[in-house]
């Protein structure tokens, strides 16, 4: 099992330094110059613009900027933004929490609700549940965030007053961030009700952001189970009699498990690409809003650290899952 | 027996939560558009980081009086000009208190060594605290020419402090009114310097304003308390909470919730449900703003002042009013907005003609011309959809014979390749005034001094008698004068049709029914101390 982890760790590190090298090319890509931009309208000198350019040290060759970002990473500095001049360490660790938050009750939905989906629509094929379910995931999957997130807040936050409109928690209440997890904090404050306006708060976004892999679990189950009820081993224990209950439960359900747990994993990649709409609907202080606001004003810093850090992330998860994998099938480890 | 214990029970119970109710102070949650990009107003440019800073925490010397683009006294309580122009003598208001937060704790009151230290951060590269955090720098201070104005700035004892200028220059008061000329602690920045914290000098800002910082979340709330110390009147409500949201939609959806009580820059297809909504009120004013149409006229044809009128009087204005503004804005003749003083309105705009444009372009000698209009990527107030504008105006301008393509870039190419002086093609841009004064769009917009590289003057337009109006205008200080002298500048600049002036837009502030006492700003900013809002 070691050496299957240290395998997989010293794939890693290719793939980061491709990672830095992408995420360094990206936003130079682009066009725009963020010295320019700051002036707006209103115009720079050439002067000016050289001056601020080299204080910034944009003024080197690009090459030169690349291995100083990578000599700046090795120290474990990851820069600072040009438009707050804060760390952009500092600034990931702050809004980190509140993505990852958000992240792991999208998921967590997306599988409780996706995952009995899928089962029972496989079970059930060609039934009407089967039918409704699998269209309803379609739409889901299709569904633009953005409106889908607005339709919800005018619905049940203007409507029905059932949900606060966006935020994290209500404004009334004030405690220092711990953790950074508001459902965490809130807890510990010890401020009454305020765990419970942190979920009320939390509902809506999870449930937009949630969307998108609630309907790609639901129907990777649904096939998965598909494939594997057809199996020789699942006729087999139906033959010896064994309740259905525990012949979908145990011998299907564990088999079909490998390739939903592989596509559950791969949802960290969209949900961190859905936070970015979700977080600017709800004003939820995310690392989505803060990518998109960084890469609008070329904020460089920002940018290419930024998708470094979620990149690592991403990759992260994906070993997690690789491990994960390998305890669920042992063949996988020993191959 | 039952009975009487329930109602003992419930006497308690009463008791319980009366007693544990906290009694609240009067909150006033302002839904916010963007988050600030720090609280230091020196190095920012965004009007968000100037409400979020300058504005509730800071005083400058001078400061625009609420609701108008007049001067009136700040920390400095008078100020006498040499007759020369040259020598701005300030009397500093006495007994003015520092905030304080944990780390710091004020020994004096404001005083004359805090003016200076406030200017020479800022101008001075030898001030160790010209560069406290890498790469902080101070365009407004560059762009607003301080650098080569100032010659010096003396301080004659605690409460009294000279700037000596280069040159007479009559827009200086309404210049250091802006938010990067707040006066900041040097008391505050010499304990920041000894703890080895400077950059808390940008994260726990300390002021002499109406509110006091108390906390900042990233991309979500600020908090603020009434300053108890504040030298003016008391602001009328005890916490001020902005609550980051930028979704206009969500904004809106927040506001009738209740869940804030004001919000800026409301979607214009909103306006008419707000105005329907009793539950809650709007605010509306003229901004000082100008959209414009700004042509090449280094080049030919249109570097022919005939052409470009011609060109004026084929674009249906009032259409575009109606259909980009939804009715929102005004028709703009010239490249002041009406509510600036020196606002010429004998000026007759070209008016929409598009026969006598067809006839007057025949005798230039233009036929069969196509040209490209440039659109803005982004909304700005002055401008909320550039592309629409500009298939606008292709429409009209086809009507005359012209061919237009429209071209857009990315809005940092956007800005650096409409500066270009071969640029091929007329560009959509326009202004937001920084201070109300008529140079702050004349001087910065149209002179032959920012028709140069790095310039705003994008029509590459250079008027010898239209600079030296302005010049000579910038130098009185006598404002009947300038008046004058700016009107005249006017004439030539609706003769010569640099541009062809599109529209001022109309800003509109939409509140709660229960809120009371703000007062809306010319300038666009966004201020809460005269702020109350009913229980």
């Amino acid at each position: 099992m070691i050496r299957f982890i240290l395998g997989k760790l010293l794939y890693l590190i290719p793939t980061f330094l491709g990672i830095t090298v992408v995420a360094f090319g990206f936003v130079r890509v682009l066009p725009g110059d963020p010295v320019l931009l700051m002036a707006g309208e209103r115009g720079m000198t050439p002067e000016r613009h050289a001056e601020v350019a080299a204080q910034l040290g944009f003024d080197k060759p690009i090459w030169m900027q690349y291995f100083d970002f990578l000599n700046r990473l090795l120290h474990g500095d990851l820069g600072n933004s040009l438009v707050t001049k804060k760390p952009v360490l500092t600034e990931f660790l702050s809004l980190f929490p509140a993505t990852v938050e958000l992240g792991l009750c999208a998921i967590l939905i997306a599988t409780l609700v996706g995952v009995p989906v899928g089962v029972l629509a496989a079970i059930r094929r060609g039934s009407w549940f089967d039918q409704i379910s699998m269209t309803t995931a379609l739409i889901g999957f299709s569904m633009p965030i953005f409106w889908w997130g607005l339709l919800l807040i005018i619905l049940f936050s203007g409507i029905l007053q059932w949900t606060p409109v966006s935020g994290r928690i209500s404004l009334m209440y004030f405690f220092p961030s711990v953790t950074g997890f508001m459902l965490i904090d809130s807890l510990i404050s010890g401020q009454k009700g305020a765990f419970l306006s942190a979920i009320s708060h939390l509902i809506l976004p999870s449930v937009v952001l949630a969307t998108i892999p609630l309907a790609v679990i639901a129907r990777q189950t649904r096939s998965a189970m598909l494939e594997v009820l057809g199996e020789d081993y699942v006729r087999t224990a139906r033959a010896k009699g064994m309740p259905p209950s525990r012949v979908v439960g145990v011998h299907a359900l564990r088999n079909a498990m490998i390739p939903v747990i592989t596509t559950i994993g791969l949802q960290i990649g969209v949900l961190l690409a859905g936070a970015i709409l979700t977080e600017t609907i709800f004003s939820w202080p995310g690392i989505g809003k803060w990518m998109i606001d960084s890469i609008s004003r070329r904020d460089y810093p920002v940018v290419q650290s930024g998708l470094l850090l979620i990149a690592a992330i991403v990759m992260l998860v994906n070993l997690l899952v690789d491990l994960t994998y390998g305890l669920i099938n042992p063949r996988i480890r020993h191959k | 027996m039952l009975l009487k214990k329930i109602a003992i029970a419930g006497a308690a119970t009463l008791l319980l939560c009366s007693t544990a109710l906290p009694t609240f102070a009067k909150t006033f949650v302002y839904c916010s558009e963007a988050s600030p990009e720090g609280f230091d107003p020196a190095p920012y440019t965004a009007g968000t980081t100037f409400d979020a800073s300058a504005h509730p925490i800071f005083n400058r010397l001078v400061e625009f009086k609420k609701g108008t683009t007049e001067i009136e006294p700040g920390l400095a309580e008078t100020w006498e000009v040499s007759a020369d122009g040259l020598e701005y003598t300030f009397h500093l208001r006495k007994g003015v208190k520092w905030q304080s937060n944990d780390a710091f704790t004020p020994t004096r009151d404001f005083n004359a060594d805090d003016v200076i230290f406030s200017y020479d951060r800022q101008g001075n590269k030898d001030n160790p605290w010209h560069e406290y955090i890498a790469g902080i720098t101070y365009e407004y201070y560059t762009s607003m020419e301080l650098p080569s104005l100032i010659k010096s700035i003396e301080k004659i004892d605690d409460n009294t402090v000279k700037f000596v200028l280069t040159r007479p220059e009559a827009p200086f008061l309404a210049d250091i009114a802006m938010p990067f000329a707040s006066i900041v602690s040097k008391e505050y920045a010499d304990t920041l310097e000894k703890a080895g914290t400077k950059e808390d000098f940008n994260n726990n800002p300390i002021g002499t304003g109406p509110f006091k910082f108390v906390a900042y979340q990233k991309d979500a709330v600020i908090r603020y308390a009434k300053n108890p110390d504040y030298w003016g009147e008391a602001p009328k409500i005890d916490d001020l909470v902005f609550a980051i949201t930028p979704d206009a939609a969500v904004r809106l959806q927040k506001l009738k919730a209740g869940e804030c009580q004001l919000m800026p820059y409301p979607a214009p297809a909103d306006i008419a449900s707000i105005k329907e909504d009793a539950n809650l009120k709007m605010d509306e004013q003229a901004g000082l703003n100008i959209g414009y149409l700004a042509y090449n006229t280094t080049m030919a044809p249109f570097d022919n002042p005939k052409v470009r009128k011609a060109l004026n009087m084929a674009i249906n204005k009032q259409a575009i009013i109606d259909a980009v503004f939804q009715g929102a804005g005004q028709v703009a003749k010239n490249p002041i907005p009406p509510t600036m003083w020196s606002y010429n309105d004998a000026v007759q705009d070209d008016a929409y003609d598009p026969e006598a444009s067809k006839k007057l372009l025949e005798e230039a000698g233009v036929k069969d011309l196509s040209m490209k209009v440039w659109a803005m990527p982004v909304q700005r107030p002055y401008m909320p959809n550039a592309r629409r504008t500009a298939e606008l105006i292709q429409e009209d301008f086809a009507k005359v014979g012209v061919k237009v393509e429209i071209v857009s870039y990315e809005w940092g190419e956007y800005l650096k390749k409409s500066m270009e002086p071969g640029r091929d093609g007329a560009v959509i841009l326009g202004w937001t005034g920084d201070n109300g004064d008529p140079d702050n769009f004349m001087g910065v917009l149209l002179s032959c001094a920012a028709a140069g590289e790095g310039g705003a003057n994008r029509a590459f337009w250079c008027n010898e008698d239209f600079s030296a109006l302005l010049a000579k205008a910038k130098q009185s200080s006598d404002v009947a004068e300038r008046t004058k002298l700016y009107e005249e500048a006017q004439v030539i600049f609706k003769d010569q049709a640099p541009w062809a002036t599109l529209d001022h837009s109309t800003q509109y502030v939409p509140m709660s029914a229960k809120v009371s006492g703000f007062v809306m700003s010319p300038l666009g900013d966004f201020t809460f101390d005269t702020v109350d809002v009913a229980e």
